[in-house]
């Protein structure tokens, strides 16, 4: 038997029940490889109690014979844009700084119900904005991958999941939960060598989970393998009447389901992905995927997606025009931070507390995002961004006309260095360039690790599914990785 | 109607006064628009507020079907057109009384398009002097929380049981021309609400406020520039505001400046407004679809179904009362105003099996006698101590003769004091009428007898002692005599 902090969900489950050990000795073992892995500074607040507790009531469960739920005797990380009962959520932001929900978001709630245990609310970019987790303001996270350089310079995790992205590739926590706004699992995913999926837009519930950008938003699972984020997809999702944009169908039993012979299926190779400066290694990468697909019974075939060039700059007026106004309520009046100077007046507390309480980048998100709605803007930038965004929709449903799924690069480079584009905003953005897409049309895509590059970092392919078919997303997915055959992790240095 | 004659005598001769209304109704509804918190109106300062009110993070509005329900009924009351897709858009603005940052209301497309609302001057006769005010358009949105000012030396409190209860904004058209007219309208509105049940119209406890929308001009030329005058909550305020703003304006244009667009509040104490914010100052409210909410799309069984939950409205309900049940325009205006006056005769009617038979009688009865003794006590229609059924059982007793219309008064006066039945009152008061010819022709006899010389008088020719021998034959029956018997038999005796 391999260790146990080597198992992902489904070896977890089979130990499980096949009695190899016990849910409070999975537990105990993730809580010890929690408290080992400071030096990452990947969680914001550990709850060992919460984890053992779930452990116990699973061995009850085991014992008693009952039916178990998908996720029995699973502790998970639980990115902190998710409220959770009882324990401090601040979505990374000063601004929430002391604030304890007294509500369960519908999909921890559902993780929960499941049988998963938490191991403590994971860092991210603040309110999930970055690429990189440096936008925390509790310091970034530090990704477990090194170059093969010998050199020890800090690596990004990718963001703005990036808390989740580096307990899963530590071996940290088996799986854990991210969200997805324009790439913040799938990139992130990619960085680390794990694999992300984030559903059709209203598969997962939003209720309690803190909005960023309302249309865009997703919750997903982040977990070691295509079986794993099928599973844990299962327990995240579902209709939920507290969100009006929530899809009112059952969820399938797509772990079940899953095959990897893709015969008839024809996947769809779109050629405005193929942009300038990508490494070499990305371009060998996505060819190697296609020799794959067709390995696994599939037809290539070639697509166009004309708009894909608009798609970043929409997103960047889309995203922040929704935030701009999400993020209205972090006033000062009811809970999380509070500055109020001496003799101030209302706007005045509320201009010193947002000044202090939020970070650069999401004071940089308000202002373009305030901007873009403004009298005489709204026009030229809003709904100018929306027909592009409908434009996008029909390029993936016109290329649907010839295809079943799409395959490109999830990012268009390997983990960077920490600080390297701290900088430089635009750059950072164009991490988002393959994933955004698929975001704004609200379709399922999911990031597989399928390779290394020349430092040794991972790199990922992406899967872009039609609406609700998430089933061929996870097979196209599992047939990557079968034959990719990745097993790299970091080598624990911390 | 004849064109308004209402103008503002100024130095430089007669102005015309331009008003449109914009009317916040709160919608009758246990819950908020867009959470399952409570709306009673009168609880303990938040006691009524969900975490969605509240804005908490992480928390997401889901539209109350029955808001949406009653502000369609409200559409197809006024004849208006129902948008089959309508929307929900942010209006975003900091203040303490908003949680969220932005209200959720609806500007790019509203649930209701183009209406009107029928108004009249002259309550005596509506028919005559009608005139119809175009409502432009009905959305919904959500109310803002309360300020309290005086609960701290230093701070102000908040109070969010408001917070996110559903309105309807309706908007009508410039169409009203003098503050008759305005406070005509605000009354005939909330007429129709309170019929359709859509909102209780209470202005006082602030369900139902108006922003009153300003400007004047020269008798036919161009509309001059509008002052809003916001949250006007009586009519007779509507009626003072629009006074003084017209008459304010004018002093302005005919001292040589200019009116400037602006937001205005309304002193009621002293009965004046004041600028509150000018268009300079004005907030950019940034409108943008909620991307929390889907469009909301309207079957046509949805819109049939509300359709066929209207009850006959005023309009209608007049037009029946007039032309059905034979009713005087008045006396059918009077009854139709409010919902519950109409429903407490029809009441009445439903007693009798030949309703057209009593309508008149009862509404009579009802528009003097009964709206007198309400009156007086200061009682509504809803709090009246007799029943339509005990009115019924009263107008019987005079229909058919048992108890003559004065005794009727009587009567009517023991049954509030004492809550009784009129039959009871009448058998225990011995009230009843005499109507036996025998007994009647015995004290005519006795009059006459008394009375001889006032006989020989009246056949000389003195016809005006008529009513001195039916007041002595109805003194000697405490009253009690059918008149009518008095009348007829008494002028058989007399004259022959």
């Amino acid at each position: 038997m391999s260790n146990i902090s080597d198992l992902g969900i489904a070896g977890i489950r089979d130990g499980l029940t096949g009695g190899d050990f016990t849910a409070r000795e999975v537990a105990e073992t993730f809580i010890g490889r929690v408290s080992a892995a400071k030096p990452l500074n990947a969680f914001l607040v550990e709850t060992p109690d919460h984890a053992l507790a779930a452990a116990d009531v699973a061995d009850k469960a085991i014992a008693a014979g009952e039916t178990l739920g998908k996720m029995v005797g699973v502790p998970i990380g639980m990115k902190d844009l998710f409220c959770t009962e009882g324990v401090e959520t601040t979505a990374a932001s000063g601004i929430l700084e002391g604030f304890t929900p007294q509500y369960e978001s519908t999909v921890s709630a559902n993780l929960f119900k499941a049988g998963a245990g938490m191991l403590g609310k994971l860092n991210m970019d603040q309110f999930a904005m970055g690429s990189s987790n440096e936008t925390s303001a509790f310091g970034n996270v530090i990704s477990p991958w090194r170059r093969n350089d010998g050199g020890n310079t800090d690596l990004a995790p990718g963001g703005s999941s990036g808390g989740s992205a580096a307990v899963v590739s530590g071996r940290i926590a088996p799986a854990a939960t991210g969200t997805d706004t324009g790439g913040s699992i799938r990139q992130p995913a990619a960085f680390v060598g794990i694999t992300g999926f984030k559903p059709t837009y209203g598969r997962c519930s939003r209720w309690g989970t803190i909005a960023f950008a309302s249309s865009l938003d997703q919750a997903g699972p982040m977990a070691q393998d295509v079986r794993d984020c099928a599973i844990m997809l299962e327990a995240m999702a579902g209709f939920d009447p507290k969100d009006s944009t929530s899809l009112e169908l059952p969820v399938p039993d797509w772990e079940a389901a899953l095959n990897s012979n893709l015969a008839g299926k024809k996947i769809g190779i779109p050629k405005e992905y193929r942009v300038d400066n990508m490494p070499a290694e990305i371009d060998a990468l996505w060819e190697q995927g296609i020799a794959w697909l067709k390995d696994a019974g599939a037809t290539i075939v070639d697509v166009s997606l004309p708009h894909t060039k608009y798609a970043l700059p929409a997103y960047y007026i889309i995203a922040p025009a929704e935030a701009s106004s999400n993020l209205a309520r972090y006033d000062g009046v009811r809970y999380g931070s509070r500055d109020l100077p001496d003799g101030a007046g209302l706007q005045d507390m509320y201009a010193a507390t947002r000044e202090a309480g939020f970070g650069a980048e999401v004071k940089r998100r308000i202002m373009i995002g305030t901007y873009v709605l403004s009298a005489g803007y709204y026009d030229a930038y809003y709904t100018q961004a929306q027909k592009v965004r409908t434009l996008i929709s029909q390029d993936f449903e016109k290329a649907w006309n010839s295809c079943d799924l799409l395959l490109t690069p999830t990012a268009p480079s390997a983990a960077f260095g920490l600080g390297e584009k701290a900088d430089d905003p635009l750059a950072m953005y164009l991490n988002d360039v393959f994933t955004v897409p698929s975001s704004l049309a609200g379709l399922p895509a999911m990031s597989v690790p399928t390779g290394l590059d020349g430092q040794g970092l991972p790199l990922g392919l992406q899967i872009i599914g039609k609406a609700l078919d998430e089933q061929n997303v996870f097979n196209a997915g599992l047939a990557l990785e079968e034959r990719a055959g990745f097993v790299a992790k970091p080598e624990q240095w911390w | 109607m004849t064109e308004s004659t209402y103008r503002i005598q100024g130095a430089t001769g007669e102005w015309e006064v331009v008003i449109g209304l914009e009317v916040h109704a709160q919608v009758t509804s246990n819950a908020k628009l867009f959470s399952g918190a409570s709306t009673e109106f009168g609880a303990e300062p938040n006691t009524q507020v969900s975490l969605v009110d509240a804005a908490m993070p992480g928390m997401l509005p889901v539209p109350n079907k029955e808001c949406v329900r009653q502000a369609v009924r409200t559409g197809l009351a006024i004849n208006a057109q129902i948008n089959k897709y309508s929307r929900f858009d942010r209006k975003n603005y900091f203040y303490a009384d908003l949680p969220q940052g932005y209200q959720i209301s609806q500007l790019y497309h509203p649930i209701v398009g183009e209406g009107e609302v029928q108004i009249s001057l002259d309550e005596k006769d509506p028919d005559a002097h009608g005139k119809a005010i175009g409502i432009e358009r009905i959305h919904i949105e959500q109310d803002a929380g309360k300020l309290m000012h005086d609960q701290h030396p230093t701070m102000s409190y908040v109070d969010l049981n408001r917070c996110g209860v559903a309105l309807m904004e309706i908007v009508s058209r410039p169409d009203m021309t003098s503050p008759k007219e305005a406070g005509a309208y605000v009354k005939k509105l909330r007429s129709i609400l309170r019929y359709v049940g859509s909102c209780d119209g209470n202005m006082e406890q602030g369900s139902m406020r108006a922003d009153v929308n300003v400007s004047v001009r020269k008798p036919g030329e161009e509309l001059g520039i509008r002052t809003e005058t916001k949250n006007v909550n009586s009519v007779r305020f509507v009626q003072q505001v629009i006074e003084y703003e017209a008459q304010r304006q004018v002093d302005v244009l005919e001292s040589g400046g200019e009116i400037v667009q602006e937001t205005r509040l309304f002193d009621p104490d002293k009965g004046e407004t004041r600028s509150m914010r000018s268009k300079e100052d004005a907030h950019d409210y940034r409108y943008f679809p909620d991307p929390d909410l889907l469009p909301l799309e309207l079957e046509d069984d949805f819109i049939f179904d509300c359709k066929a939950s209207l009850p006959e409205l005023p309009d209608e309900k007049r037009a029946r009362y007039k032309n059905v049940l034979g009713l005087s325009a008045y006396n059918a205006a009077v009854l139709t105003a409010e919902h519950e006056t109409a429903l407490w005769f029809e009441k009445l009617l439903d007693t009798s099996n030949e309703p057209e038979k009593i309508a008149s009688s009862a509404a009579n009865w009802m528009t003097s006698e009964l709206f007198g003794a309400l009156n007086k006590m200061g009682l509504t229609i809803t709090e009246s101590p007799v029943t339509p059924e005990q009115a019924a059982e009263l107008l019987g007793l005079v229909a058919d003769g048992t108890i003559s219309g004065k005794i009727a008064k009587q009567v009517f006066e023991i049954m509030l004091e004492t809550g009784d039945g009129a039959a009871k009152i009448v058998e225990e008061k011995g009230l009843k009428q005499e109507s036996d010819t025998g007994a009647i022709e015995k004290v005519i006899a006795e009059v006459m007898q008394a009375n001889a010389d006032k006989v020989e008088e009246y056949r000389g020719g003195k016809d005006k002692l008529f009513g001195f021998f039916v007041g002595q034959t109805m003194k000697a029956m405490q009253g009690k005599a059918n008149p009518q018997v008095v009348n007829e038999l008494l002028k058989k005796t007399l004259d022959n």
